[in-house]
């Protein structure tokens, strides 16, 4: 199985060495990274290309690394029902940076190029309908980064004087609960509640 | 002159022009199945266009499962696809299993094929009998109802809960099955295929099942890699793909089965695969418990991402320190980045899983079968009645819980 990935990751490298970055085989599975500018014609190839065949879109996601300089990953899944195997492809970009939209080539990531804009703020260059998705009407921020709190900052309510559903700041009654179970000997890089006062001694 | 012959534009006044006529289809119509809305323009009984608007449901599960540990995320897969909640669990506990490696102990593995096809059944009784309902028919979610109702008895015997199982853990399943379960669920397999061939000979050759289903919502090879369909959308449409024969995991190979496929693409043939399917499914049910009679043994395989034997906890002081940390600081995974799908009944539900080795995963990406289908309601649906809306949303089988996330 994995054989055979090699030797497709290899022709499509070959095949188009101005667009793939590097590839491997890792878990069984094939990974391109690719770089933004022609990623739509890479995408064509690959879904006519007669060797890969990549004709159905399986997923559009992106990824938050906050602690990068290229900050997001945008990762494509396609799946060949022709020739049976999978691939994955990772662009990196910066918070900045505009993704080209797939969408002209496959219709199918019209949504998924959606979800990514709403949950991450990514904005896809030629998509024609760059909405909100999943989201509330008039929502605010992007759910899915890192520096987003999961607990968001509004909430609502049904208001009896006014009839209506009124948003609010979220006040939280206690604490979000986040436990941290690692282990001290193993995991932590804090100072332990009391510790501190080891050092001033 | 009055008879006509100048055409009738010359009566019409500024009122009487016709433009299309926008209305909302849900979100509490009962054949929205679940919290659907529908912006639809009408050219008279025609839909012109269709926009749904997704999201009334969303919890933002994925955003949660960033704050949990592997373990605790399990029980948000059964609440994606509440209609067959084993089949989404059973994607992530090979997620993690892909990345830590973790060999299935082989009773396990026959367990969970079961509880998958289990599963099936539920959803396409559901489906099919619920469909039959939005185009009219009464009885059939009666009958299917009635089934259903047999079935979750057989996930509460295993795991406790009817709905939200969390039975399929990473490493096996969660408990075994008593024998006494085994027997009732073959002897269901036998009764079963009464209660199906019922709803067969109430539906398929119903004169208005067949007149509200056939040529309604028709799918080509081509729509299906534009629109990334899968499962039944796709084998209704004669392409024999299926995740379970293509790209076997589990033990699905050593199973015998057939794959049923349509010949129109129609609502109608998508019916008959669910219903074949679920022929399909039962022959599968009858063999995993005949295997699961020849293999005894355990149903975890033990080590670090799962808890030790209740025996071993008794006398060892090591179990009981594994699994206090097991259920506290949870099991880490090393680094990596998979995607581990399965054939749910709905079509691919997959996951895909970036590790940072904690013990809580980086990134978890739920990719729903119904977000496609739906997607491709404003293609499949345009030209058609407003009828046929409800027909196909049906069909498609949509369920909102793994839709919204």
């Amino acid at each position: 199985m994995s054989e055979a990935l090699k030797e497709l990751g290899a022709h499509i490298e070959l095949k188009r060495p101005d667009c793939v970055l590097s590839w491997d085989v890792s878990f069984g599975e094939l990974n391109v990274d690719v770089a933004p500018s022609n990623l739509v014609e890479f995408v064509e190839f690959l879904k006519t290309d007669r060797n890969c065949k990549f004709t159905s879109l399986v997923d559009i996601t992106g990824v938050d690394y906050p602690e990068r300089t290229k900050r997001f990953d945008v990762v494509y899944h396609f799946l060949s029902m022709y020739q049976n195997h999978r691939i994955r492809l990772r662009v990196s970009i910066r918070e900045e940076d505009m993704v080209p939209s797939i969408e002209s080539v496959h219709p199918s990531a019209n949504w998924f190029e959606r979800e990514v804009f709403d949950m991450f703020g990514i904005l896809f260059s030629g998509h024609p309908d760059l909405r909100r998705i999943l989201t509330d009407y008039g929502f605010r921020g992007y759910p899915l980064r890192k520096d987003f709190p999961t607990t968001g900052y509004t909430e609502v309510r049904y208001d009896e004087a006014q009839k209506r559903v009124v948003y609010e700041p979220v006040t939280l009654v206690q604490e979000y609960r986040q436990f941290d179970f690692m282990s001290p000997w193993e995991g932590a890089n804090y100072i332990l509640p009391g510790d501190e006062k080891q050092e001033s001694k | 002159m009055m008879d006509g012959g100048k055409g009738f534009d010359d009566v019409l006044t500024g009122e009487q022009k016709i433009r299309n006529f926008n209305i909302n289809f849900g979100p509490q119509h009962p054949a929205a199945h679940g919290v659907l809305r529908l912006v639809l323009e009408l050219d008279g009984e025609i839909v012109e266009r269709c926009d749904p608007h997704i999201g009334l449901l969303h919890r933002g599960t994925e955003k949660l499962m960033e704050s949990r540990t592997y373990l605790q995320n399990l029980p948000y897969f059964d609440r994606l696809d509440y209609v067959a909640p084993m089949n989404q669990e059973h994607a992530w506990c090979l997620a993690i299993e892909k990345l830590t490696g973790v060999e299935v102990p082989r009773r396990a593995s026959l367990i969970r094929v079961l509880y998958s096809e289990i599963g099936r059944v539920l959803n396409h009784l559901l489906n099919v009998t619920t469909q039959a309902m939005d185009v009219g028919a009464l009885t059939p979610p009666l009958w299917g109802f009635e089934e259903r109702e047999k079935l979750m008895v057989f996930y509460e015997r295993a795991c406790g809960a009817r709905l939200h199982a969390a039975y399929f853990r990473p490493g096996g399943v969660h408990q075994d099955l008593p024998d006494a379960l085994i027997d009732d669920i073959e002897s269901w397999s036998h009764e079963f295929p009464k209660v199906l061939d019922d709803i067969d000979g109430l539906l398929s050759e119903n004169r208005i099942f067949k007149q509200r289903n056939c040529d309604i919502g028709v799918v080509t090879e081509d729509d299906i890699q534009k629109y990334g369909f899968s499962g039944v959308m796709v084998r209704g449409s004669g392409l024999a793909w299926d995740l379970r024969r293509a790209q076997p995991y589990e033990c699905y190979d050593e199973f015998e089965f057939q794959i049923p496929v349509g010949k129109n693409g129609d609502c109608y043939d998508r019916y008959l695969v669910r219903m074949e399917e679920m022929r399909q499914s039962v022959s599968i049910i009858r063999q995993a418990i005949a295997k699961l009679r020849e293999t005894p043994g355990d149903i975890l395989a033990r080590g670090k991402i799962t808890p030790p034997s209740r025996s071993d906890m008794k006398t060892s002081m090591e179990a009981l320190i594994h699994h206090f940390k097991l259920y506290t600081e949870g099991f880490h995974v090393p680094a990596g980045e998979v995607y581990a799908a399965v054939e749910a009944p709905k079509g691919e539900f997959g996951v895909y899983l970036v590790a940072d080795g904690s013990n809580k995963p980086y990134r978890a990406k739920l990719r729903a079968p119904g977000f496609l289908h739906l997607q491709a309601m404003d293609h499949v649906a345009r030209g058609h009645q407003l009828a046929d809306v409800a027909a196909i949303i049906g069909t498609m089988d949509v369920v909102f819980g793994e839709i919204d996330r």
